[in-house]
């Protein structure tokens, strides 16, 4: 599958720079820009198959041609998964209801539910329950909650990520369970890490797609030491957590 | 000339919605006209007329709002025509839930917002029930997993209607429900509501103030599920 993003226009109404990316299966390509510039607005096109009908006026194809309207439409059919910043549910059921609703609405089967909980209790420290109810749980929970139900129940071949870094979860782990294999997978981050994990970036300004980087090698060897920076920060954030005091030996990356 | 009546609950972005559909409407070359009805006050009026359309207000005060609207309907429908619109457009006060103000031929929008719940489709009754398109808002404040939810909530009690995911901020949604409203047919002739109203005038709404039993008339239930009519 190859999905194409035809450019539209950004907030000023000037033809954005960038005027077609095509991405393919088993890409990661990541977005990134400061706040405002659009990255989220980029994702919601890619989630609805903007075609010309949303502020940006841009387009998305699959393999070349608009798809299907009903596809816009119906879960069942719907080959995105999206994965947004918001870090709690509002829904007032519990988890059980929840997760076997939003199977039979995707054409599911409810008693992935099991599989949902195992994958989600992986990904953060304080286990989720069937019936936990929604809204009681915490923000790590519920972003671990989210993603373990776009892995398993969404499980589409286009996932699309809204920033996972302030998630309180293991981002690295949490980004591998959703990519899968073969798909495409467009992230918005802030996170230099994840940001150099992807192989090209398309960098937002003032709405639009100002250009595309291709991720050099230099960036990728950069990416070890910003691995064990990373690791190291994650290390003290546990300690400190824990309650502890940290000493010069911790200094040390 | 086409005419929509707009309603659901309070605060869901009704007035957003009327307003980008507006826009679009008038993109697609299309006039559109519009009645805002509400309770007590209203300053919508203003925000809608800076985008170039009629505007009239109706002020339903001591009447029920939906009662004032479907009572207007043939005064709304003339004036708009006096105004040579192509739509009449009706935004509903949207505050009973009993009643649907929907007109037969009419296109009926129901907008209702995605973080009120999963729950509230079940809650709405006619107004959804019976709508042909539900608008569903601020579902940017939700996970896609809510939305699909929500919507599954909806299909559930109106397994026929239009669903539109809607975004009042940045206008989302606005495009594809003025296609919606272009292909819908003309209105003409005598309308019939495609719900009835509540069963019977309220001894509340003709001024009792008093709580005792003994002062009610009409069809009433008990909160034991038994009813009554009580009266002449």
């Amino acid at each position: 599958m190859i999905i194409t993003i035809k450019g539209g226009f950004d907030k000023d109404g000037l033809p954005e720079c960038v005027r077609s990316v095509d991405v393919s299966s088993g890409e990661v390509i990541g977005i990134v820009g400061p706040t405002g510039s659009g990255k989220s607005s980029l994702i919601s096109d890619l989630e609805q198959f903007a075609q010309g009908d949303t502020p940006s006026r841009r387009y998305v194809l699959i393999d070349g041609f608009p798809p299907d309207p009903e596809i816009r439409h119906d879960p069942r059919r719907k080959p995105v998964a999206q994965l947004s910043q918001n870090m709690h549910f509002l829904a007032d059921m519990s988890v059980r209801e929840f997760i076997s609703m939003h199977a039979r609405s995707r054409g599911r089967d409810p008693g992935l539910l099991s599989k949902v909980l195992e994958m989600a209790n992986t990904l953060t420290g304080e286990p989720v329950h069937a019936d936990d109810n929604l809204t009681e749980l915490s923000g790590g929970q519920s972003r671990a909650l989210m993603v373990a139900d776009i892995a398993v129940i969404s499980d589409s071949p286009i996932v699309l990520i809204d920033e996972i870094e302030n998630a309180g979860i293991r981002k690295k782990e949490a980004l591998r369970l959703l990519s899968g294999e073969g798909k495409i997978v467009l992230v918005v981050t802030h996170d230099p890490l994840l940001a150099l994990m992807t192989e090209r970036r398309i960098v937002m300004r003032n709405g639009g797609m100002a250009k595309v980087i291709n991720t050099t090698d230099e960036e990728r060897r950069f990416c070890d030491s910003l691995f064990r920076v990373d690791t190291w920060l994650l290390s003290l954030r546990e300690l400190i957590r824990r309650g502890e005091v940290l000493s010069a030996t911790e200094a040390v990356i | 000339m086409k005419m929509v009546i707009i309603a659901g609950t309070p605060g869901s972005g009704k007035t957003s919605v009327l307003m980008h559909a507006i826009k679009n409407l008038q993109d697609l070359g299309l006039r559109a006209a519009v009645v805002k009805v509400d309770c007590l006050w209203t300053e919508d009026d203003a925000r809608i007329k800076r985008l170039g359309v009629p505007v009239r207000v109706g002020l339903a005060r001591d009447m029920c709002p939906d009662h004032y609207s479907i009572y207007n309907t043939e005064e709304m429908i003339s004036w708009a025509s006096s105004e040579g619109a192509d739509v009449l457009l009706n935004e509903t006060a949207g505050l009973c839930l009993r009643c649907a103000p929907y007109p037969d031929r009419a296109l009926a929008v129901c907008v209702i917002d995605v973080t009120s719940g999963p729950n509230t489709p079940l809650k709405i009754g006619p107004l959804l029930t019976t709508a042909d398109v539900v608008v569903a808002t601020k579902g940017d404040l939700v996970s896609q997993a809510e939305r699909e939810v929500f919507r599954e909530r909806v299909v559930e009690v109106n397994p026929g209607c239009r669903i539109v995911e809607a975004n009042g901020l940045t206008g989302k949604g606005s495009r594809e429900l003025a296609d919606i409203i272009r292909d819908s047919r003309d209105i003409e002739g005598e309308m019939l509501l495609r719900h009835n109203p509540p069963l019977a005038v309220c001894t509340l709404c003709t001024g009792e103030l008093r709580t005792a039993k003994k002062h009610h008339r009409g069809v009433l239930r008990h909160l034991d599920g038994f009813t009554e009519y009580v009266g002449e």
